[in-house]
């Protein structure tokens, strides 16, 4: 479905993706592991076409179209859809219409399911507005529901477990599972190795490069010992450096 | 004939009302106060029990004495139509408003100028709201796209003591064309004002807002809030003042204006001042571009950067 190839970003100078390879197969989820600053969340921003991402080198392949050059919206039209770690406040446009607009011609009625899919009651912020009224997990969890209401065929999640708190991370992780059960692939990117098991495969990432690729278990044991007490944090491997 | 031209004119107002986003049967039906004036005619007029009101047209417009009695709790909102059909013409509206003591009203106004080419449409208010009283006035325009509208409201406001005046005026759809709103509160002990301007400027609009709020009663309160977005080559510049003159007077001061595109200019010019040591005033002034994050939000929903522009500027505008 998504097919990363050779993938570079440099930004002010400073390489932040650096030859990155990356596939993710139809109706799967896949973990991306990574401590803070390895460039998670802007090879999320990559993938979708956010304006300031534009890749120095490589090329991103959706369903066999290469969409490097495309816009946000087309890719969003062609079927990628994004969560944002820190999704944007909206004066005005209330949560009903967000979602609506998300989900287009879906009926209001999953759209209060989509809410309660994420702990929240319909109620309560259907017709609350998406801006600083909202607490950051709040926000979060309508982000989620709008992915659930737009259906993408690729769901790019950044980080959709930070700022949400204990008690709400099971739904949270209920709606993933929906996502997918939806038909929906989802690329998963987090720092949290419990959220990351519920992934089919999980790339470890750091500096910019996938460095392995495998099943959750295995590579949650990989960053343990490799990744947590590593000296090269967020800086390129070293010709025979051991890993 | 004269009975018909009056019907077909009137229709004409209720259809462009309803084009507004006004509510058709609230100027057809006798549960609601309602006035429509066209140009300098008086069209229709209903009172209800607590309400008077009372027109006199004139060459170039409409005298209006609205008197909400003593005591009266208004259930449904009155509504207003004001508005010039052909291309070219003036309406001047004179009102006075009398709220009296312990009274409640909200006046729902639509002022319609579909055609406009050049229509000069002038109100100069003259609003008093008595002790306790309660008056909530919400005006909402529709200029149509050819932007040749000269709007000049005016309006001095005295609000007793522990009354409330609210005010907002919308201008989101067509073209505002030239909007000179000058509006100048008094308010005494424990009274509060709220003053709100919304517009979006398109083309070469020129839109000036002056909002004035003299807190002069003690624990007097004050807003004077705006939300301005501009495109092409529109400007506007944008005055809010509030002075604290009493003790324990608050006022605030809320301005956000929006650049969208590299033509348009903006200017916000909030002054505050306080003569007494117990009063406090604020104030935000902001000027800046449309927030790129939130465009893209809504783009990776699907829609196209226009699609987005315009939630967003309707959302501000709300």
């Amino acid at each position: 479905m998504l097919e990363i190839q050779n993938l570079s970003l440099n930004l002010g100078g400073k390489s932040i993706i650096c030859d990155l390879n990356l596939h993710v197969n139809k109706s799967e989820i896949h973990g991306v592991l990574g401590k803070n600053g390895t460039g998670k969340s802007t090879l999320a921003y990559l993938i979708m076409g956010v304006s300031n991402y534009t890749p120095t080198a490589g090329r991103l392949i959706f369903e066999n179209e290469d969409i490097s050059g495309l816009s946000v919206s087309r890719r969003a039209q062609l079927g990628i859809g994004l969560a944002w770690q820190e999704p944007a406040r909206i004066e005005g446009l209330s949560v009903r219409d967000y979602l609506m607009l998300s989900g287009k011609s879906r009926g209001v009625k999953q759209v209060d399911d989509y809410l309660s899919m994420m702990g929240l009651e319909p109620a309560q912020y259907l017709d609350r507005d998406i801006d600083n009224t909202l607490s950051g997990g709040e926000r979060k969890r309508i982000e989620m529901a709008s992915i659930l209401a737009m259906r993408p065929m690729l769901a790019i999640l950044d980080e959709p477990d930070s700022g949400i708190d204990i008690l709400a991370l099971p739904s949270l992780l209920e709606g993933i599972k929906e996502m997918n059960k939806q038909g929906s692939s989802v690329l998963l990117i987090t720092h949290n190795e419990k959220v990351v098991e519920m992934a089919h495969r999980v790339s470890v990432m750091c500096a910019g490069r996938i460095l392995k690729t495998g099943a959750p278990e295995q590579m949650n044991l990989w960053f343990k010992e490799n990744c947590q007490p590593c000296v090269h944090v967020n800086e390129p491997e070293k010709e025979g450096d051991k890993r | 004939m004269i009975n018909y031209s009056i019907e077909k004119e009137y229709e004409g107002m209720i259809d462009a009302y309803q084009k507004a986003g006004g509510d058709r049967n609230a100027l057809l039906g006798e549960g609601a106060a309602r006035l429509v004036i066209h140009e300098n005619k008086v069209l229709g007029q209903n009172g209800v029990e607590g309400i008077k009101i009372e027109t006199r047209e004139k060459e170039t417009g409409v005298d209006v004495n609205l008197i909400i009695e003593k005591g009266a709790k208004i259930p449904h909102p009155v509504h207003l139509c004001f508005g010039v059909l052909p291309k070219e013409g003036l309406q001047e509206i004179i009102m006075k408003v009398d709220a009296q003591d312990n009274s409640e009203v909200s006046v729902i106004a639509h002022c319609i100028f579909p055609n406009a080419v050049k229509v000069i449409h002038k109100m100069d208010a003259d609003i008093e709201v008595g002790k306790n009283a309660r008056f909530d006035y919400r005006e909402t325009h529709y200029h149509g796209d050819y932007g040749g509208i000269e709007v000049i409201p005016k309006a001095k406001v005295k609000v007793g003591k522990g009354g409330v005046y609210q005010s907002s005026m919308v201008i989101s759809q067509g073209f505002v064309g030239k909007l000179d709103y000058d509006f100048e509160v008094f308010c005494q002990e424990e009274a509060v004002a709220e003053l709100v301007v919304k517009a979006y400027g398109k083309g070469v609009d020129d839109i000036k807002v002056w909002e004035k709020i003299h807190l002069d009663g003690a624990g007097a309160r004050g807003l004077a809030k705006s939300r301005l977005v501009l495109g092409d080559k529109a400007k506007a510049e944008v005055k809010g003042e509030t002075y604290g003159n009493a003790p324990y007077a608050r006022g605030h001061v809320d301005c956000i204006e929006l650049v969208n595109g590299t033509e348009a200019v903006a200017t916000a010019i909030p002054v505050v001042s306080v003569t007494n040591d117990k009063a406090k005033v604020t104030h935000e002034a902001a000027i800046g571009s449309i927030d790129k994050k939130q465009v893209e939000t809504l783009m990776a929903r699907g829609l196209d950067e226009s699609e987005a522009v315009d939630i967003i500027v309707k959302g501000i505008l709300k």
